[in-house]
């Protein structure tokens, strides 16, 4: 039987079963972060969404932890405050002003952000404030240079349905988005600031979703909801989602900043597989007689030891005169190879902290005895056991670098083996791409909220509330229920219900009547096709979409021709904007009415006399040549299946004139 | 600080927010459930702003967010028990250590300790060894700090029993054996005071440094530890024994400079690196490592501990800003309210226009000092230029050389403070006792880059360094 703690506690990912999930009581919850479609940022009026990684000018700035309203200070502040960071940002002058790097206090809060959100705050049928009061949310880690990030809630307590059930909206944010990071390297971390400031929703749910395939859909329900106002950014970066995962016994770790929805279902599994080694793993040291109060742990420079190595990490910094620490875990023997995540194992845990607090950064940045043999000599672990006095069941960690900084290092081994004891410490952990994660900060609580107060609160009149009622689209649910009663295909009325041409489709199924199927094809797949060609067809207003439509309806134009004169009209016109009365005077100049019987025999007789076939080899060539002329200038105004069939029966039933003339030639 | 007078139980409610919280029998810092006609609420009630309107109510939640609920939208308050907010800085024993140098650091207001006040929605000030031991702990590795709260004003609200009462307290506490006077001051007018004390506190054996912050110490990004740092830095550690303003050098946390009081001015209003010495060089720069002067004739830390101490100030004196069309009406009314002093910051070279002449000598006849300085800041008055400049002095106006114009209406209320003798007057204003008038304006005295000059942004591209 295979030890339990050299395996993950779970099965792998692919054969996990929602009773499996059940039964570790996995509960998940999500933060959405959506950039709203604004001209300019959130509380300066530089603009919005450009983004450039030239910069004109580097300004240095350090945290200091601060205490919050209620008087506390919030663990995520004090941890950043032993990092001793120079963060270093990189500010373009197209993109940031004096506001952004925080040497002007905020300008008036963007009313259309508000808007927008607001919205959303509707559709997510939220229990709105009236007024909003703007809170400063406390960042050390430097990704927003006043040390903070303005924030508000519009409203809390609202819900989604989801399946067969609903799920809870805890809340809804409007903030300010934070920096880019450019690097971070030892003591030093450097941001871009061009996103800085542009506004941002966040929306909070409860853990109400049970799988992480569940997780997924959730969130992309709620980005296409907000998607489905037409009033927010897309493109990388544009939404990102924080998830929360914990099982029973664990506690609701944060996966910050997970770019695409895709990976989500991963990035859960391991992290509910995290949570479970640990708790394993604490069990396993309550079994050895390691508790909270018992746990103990001693460490000391060991450089000395050490000048001799052939592990060149190690060497390579006692050349440069850094030094070498090594600290004992008591009882800890065996433990720090446990897997917590696929490729990972818990010495992980102790690896980030190092990295993340002590700014150790390049990696390894620690060896252990658990895995003595890839890298000192046995003969300088024995000489570490000696040194340090440690029994055979206690595990050593080396660390190497700058004095302070293994001390630092020291510390925080320290800290994360006693968390060891109790089970899952609270952490904001990071994403990587092979779906694991990695130690962020400490996650942060309610005290590092603060009030601003270079703000005041901003009431929410109910002008402002009617407004924003009459201008809410049409619930999304309701939009795909209506396109997909009408058989619209399934990959057609997703992309569409969240287009801002859904409009265009609602009205055209309910009062042209015209074909959800058609109208899938023609303002799903062919807008998109036409916009791949380079066509903008964004240039189409929806009056004009209708009016292209309206003529369909009343028979101005053949069904073939509908995806034609989209092409045509784009093609024909370069004007940034194409209204409906554009598209009328287009129709004008065309002819195209169905194509008459008496006109379809004539063009093709003409085409025929102008295709001889003493000119083509086979039957076959000739035709396909004829076709091409007739296409060129019946389309849009007859059906080219049907065209072919004739042209085929004219073929094979040749004009007896014709012959007869040739031979008198 | 707010003039609004209230009582303290209502916290900043009144009218349908008092009334709502009166009705569901619910007090500030309670933990209640609100039921309102859009939902239910949970947090706990916090004092309002006397500043916002009296309609709506503001309710902490667990999220830590606030929000305001309207006073007529609530139907239902549940109290659940009460929660008050005991804001302390982590307080910790200032150390002591016999080899340190001893520092006074005077609190006048400002932001450069600061904590939140519930009723204005503004931050004041909190200050006393312990809590800035607790906040900026780096303090005790220059000196043993003791401080004195002397008031608590915001900088605007700083003005001539201030200045006296610091100047007294400053001489007292160097005869005391202080070995660093250092000033926590709002910025606002940090550069007026700093006037007034190098004028009241003459030949001080130790330096007197103003400092204060641009972000106030509730922001992690604020310049007031760094400021405060380097302040302390120079008192204790300093030779330069004279009234110095230590501040932000760049916008960066790199390092402060320190400014002579006479010649240093605001020049951003929200800027961190806002105080520039103007028409000359700074005395230094620090940083918490170093002290680097960049010229050596400044006034040496003695050990003695004499000091001229000399709070005299008139209240009759102003600053007239000159803009052209300027009517004469203006200075007359000046004249004939009781002012004794006048300083004028004239255009340019230090001009008015023809109407106000006829101002300026009835001010020669009813015994007015005037004075001229220039808007331009940077640059020495010039009157001999033009005939008009000549005209002026004929009509009794003192061309003030490059004294700035705050230093120069600062200086003319002390001297007028001591004597009213016009000859005697003059001597005071043009003998320069901290560089208020200079001699000479070096080259790198003026600078005003011009952002997009391909050299600056070569410049601002590596300024972090």
């Amino acid at each position: 039987m295979m030890d339990p703690m050299d395996a993950l506690p779970l099965k792998p990912f692919e054969l996990m079963t929602v009773d499996d999930y059940a039964a570790i009581g996995l509960k998940c919850g999500l933060e959405v972060h959506q950039q709203l479609l604004t001209r300019s940022k959130l509380f300066c009026r530089c603009p919005a969404g450009l983004y450039s990684s030239d910069y004109d000018a580097e300004i240095l700035r350090h945290m200091r932890p601060t205490l919050s309203e209620m008087g506390e200070y919030d663990g995520t502040a004090l941890m950043e405050k032993k990092t001793r960071k120079n963060i270093i940002y990189r500010v373009h002058h197209a993109t940031v002003c004096t506001y952004e790097f925080d040497d002007t206090p905020p300008f008036a809060m963007d009313d259309d952000a508000i808007d927008i959100a607001l919205g959303l705050a509707l559709l997510l049928r939220l229990n709105l404030v009236d007024e909003l009061h703007i809170a400063r949310k406390q960042y050390l880690d430097g990704s927003i240079p006043a040390g903070f990030q303005r924030t508000t809630i519009l409203g809390v307590d609202g819900w989604l349905p989801f399946k067969d059930r609903r799920i809870g909206i805890r809340q809804l944010g409007l903030e300010e988005d934070s920096c880019r990071e450019v690097y971070d390297r030892g003591h030093e971390r450097a941001f871009l600031t061009d996103r800085l400031g542009t506004p941002l929703i966040e929306v909070v749910t409860e853990p109400d979703m049970v799988t992480p395939q569940e997780t997924a859909e959730a969130c992309s329900l709620i980005g296409r909801l907000c998607r489905s106002t037409g009033k927010v950014r897309r493109g990388y970066g544009a939404t990102r989602q924080d998830v929360n995962v914990s099982v029973t016994g664990g506690t609701r770790i944060e996966i910050k900043g997970v770019p695409q929805i895709w990976r989500i279902p991963r990035l859960v599994y391991n992290e509910a597989s995290r949570q479970l080694a640990l708790l394993r793993i604490r069990d396993e040291l309550a079994a050895r007689g390691v508790t909270r109060d018992t746990v103990r742990t001693a460490s000391r420079d060991v450089t000395a030891l050490l000048e001799g190595t052939s592990y060149a990490p190690v060497r390579a910094a006692v050349t440069i005169g850094h030094r070498a620490r090594c600290i004992l875990l008591a009882k800890f023997a065996g433990l720090l190879n446990t897997p917590t995540q696929q490729y990972r194992t818990f010495a992980g845990e102790f690896s980030d902290r190092v990295r993340v607090i002590a700014c150790l950064t390049a990696l390894p940045n620690l060896v252990h005895s658990d895995a003595a043999s890839t890298s000192l000599s046995a003969r300088e672990w024995q000489a570490l056991r000696q040194q340090m006095n440690a029994d055979p069941d206690d595990t050593l960690i080396l660390v190497w670098g700058d004095r302070c900084d293994t001390e630092t290092a020291c510390a925080e081994i320290d800290a994360r083996a006693r968390e060891a004891t109790i089970g899952v410490p609270s952490d904001t952990r990071q994403p990587f791409k092979d779906g694991t994660n990695g130690f962020e900060r400490v996650l942060p609580g309610a005290a590092r909220m603060y009030p601003d107060t270079d703000m005041p609160p901003i009431e929410i009149t109910a002008n402002r509330l009617r407004r924003a009622r009459a201008n809410l689209p049409e619930f999304l649910w309701h939009t795909e229920a209506r396109f997909r009663t009408g058989g619209m295909v399934e990959a057609d009325l997703l992309r569409l219900a969240i287009s801002s041409r859904s409009v265009v489709a609602t009205r055209a199924i309910e009062e042209l009547h015209l074909s959800p199927v058609l109208l899938g094809v023609l303002l799903s797949q062919r807008l998109i096709a036409l916009r791949r060609a380079g066509l903008r067809p964004h240039r189409l207003t929806n009056d004009a979409l209708e009016a292209i439509l309206t003529a369909y309806a009343r028979g101005r134009v053949a069904r073939e021709g509908l995806a034609w004169l989209l092409e045509q009209i784009l093609r024909r016109r370069s004007t940034d904007t194409i209204i409906d009365e554009d598209v009328l005077r287009f129709l004008d100049e065309l002819d195209m009415q169905p194509a008459t019987e008496a006109r379809i025999e004539q063009t093709i007789d003409r085409a025929l006399d102008a295709a001889a076939p003493r000119h083509f080899a086979t039957r076959r060539k000739r035709e396909r040549y004829v076709m091409g002329r007739l296409m060129a200038e019946l389309i849009g105004r007859v059906e080219g299946t049907a065209l072919l069939r004739r042209l085929g029966e004219r073929l094979d039933r040749p004009r007896p004139a014709v012959p007869r003339e040739r031979a008198k030639a | 600080m707010s003039d609004v007078v209230s009582d303290n139980r209502s916290n900043g409610y009144r009218g349908p927010g008092l009334d709502a919280l009166g009705r569901h029998g619910v007090s500030v810092w309670c933990d209640v459930e609100v039921k309102t006609t859009t939902g239910r609420f949970r947090g706990i009630v916090l004092p309002r702003s006397e500043t916002s309107d009296d309609r709506h109510i503001v309710l902490k939640l667990a999220n830590g967010y606030n929000v305001g609920l309207a006073a007529d939208s609530i139907e239902a308050m549940t109290t659940h028990g009460r929660r008050e907010a005991t804001y302390g800085i982590a307080e910790q024993d200032f150390p002591i250590d016999p080899r340190k140098p001893n520092i006074v650091l005077f609190g006048t207001g400002g932001t450069i300790a600061s904590r939140l006040d519930y009723r204005s929605g503004a931050v004041v000030p909190a200050f006393s060894p312990g809590e800035l031991y607790g906040s900026v702990p780096e303090l005790a590795d220059y000196c043993n700090l003791r401080t004195e709260k002397l008031f608590g004003v915001f900088s605007e609200n700083m003005g001539p029993e201030q200045y006296a009462c610091l100047a007294r307290r400053i001489g007292e506490a160097i005869e005391d054996g202080v070995d660093g006077v250092v000033i926590g001051h709002g910025t606002d007018t940090m550069h007026h005071t700093a006037a007034a004390l190098t004028f009241m506190v003459q030949d001080p054996p130790v330096p007197i440094v103003l400092v204060g912050s641009q972000r106030s110490s509730d922001r992690p990004s604020s310049d007031a530890a760094l400021n405060l740092i380097c302040a302390v830095k120079t008192a204790a550690e300093s030779d330069i024994a004279e009234v110095l303003v230590c501040m932000f050098g760049p916008t960066s946390d790199q390092y402060c400079l320190l400014h002579r009081g006479t010649r240093v001015r605001k020049m951003h209003s929200s800027y961190r690196s806002t105080f520039r010495t103007i028409g000359d060089i700074p005395v230094g720069m620090v940083d918490p490592d170093r002290i680097t002067t960049f010229r050596d004739d400044y006034k040496h830390r003695r050990s003695d501990r004499k000091v001229i101490v000399n709070p005299a100030y008139s209240e009759d004196v102003t600053l007239l800003y000159y803009y052209p069309g300027m009517k004469p009406d203006v200075m007359e009314a000046l004249i004939e309210t009781g002012y004794r002093g006048i300083i004028i910051a004239g255009t340019g070279l230090g001009h008015v226009n023809k109407p106000t002449y006829r101002a300026l000598g009835r001010a020669r006849d009813a015994g007015v000092h005037v004075y001229m300085t220039v808007q331009t800041l940077w640059g020495y008055v010039g009157m001999y230029v033009y005939e008009t400049g000549r005209e002026m002095m004929a009509l009794g106006v003192i061309p003030l050389a490059n004294m700035l114009p705050e230093v120069a209406f600062i200086k003319l209320s002390w001297a007028l403070g001591r004597t009213d003798d016009r000859d005697e007057v003059k001597h005071i204003m043009l003998t320069s006792i901290g560089d208020e008038i200079t001699e000479r304006e070096p080259y790198n005295g003026y600078l005003v880059y011009q952002g997009a000059v391909p050299e600056i942004q070569e410049f601002l591209r590596t300024i972090k360094r």
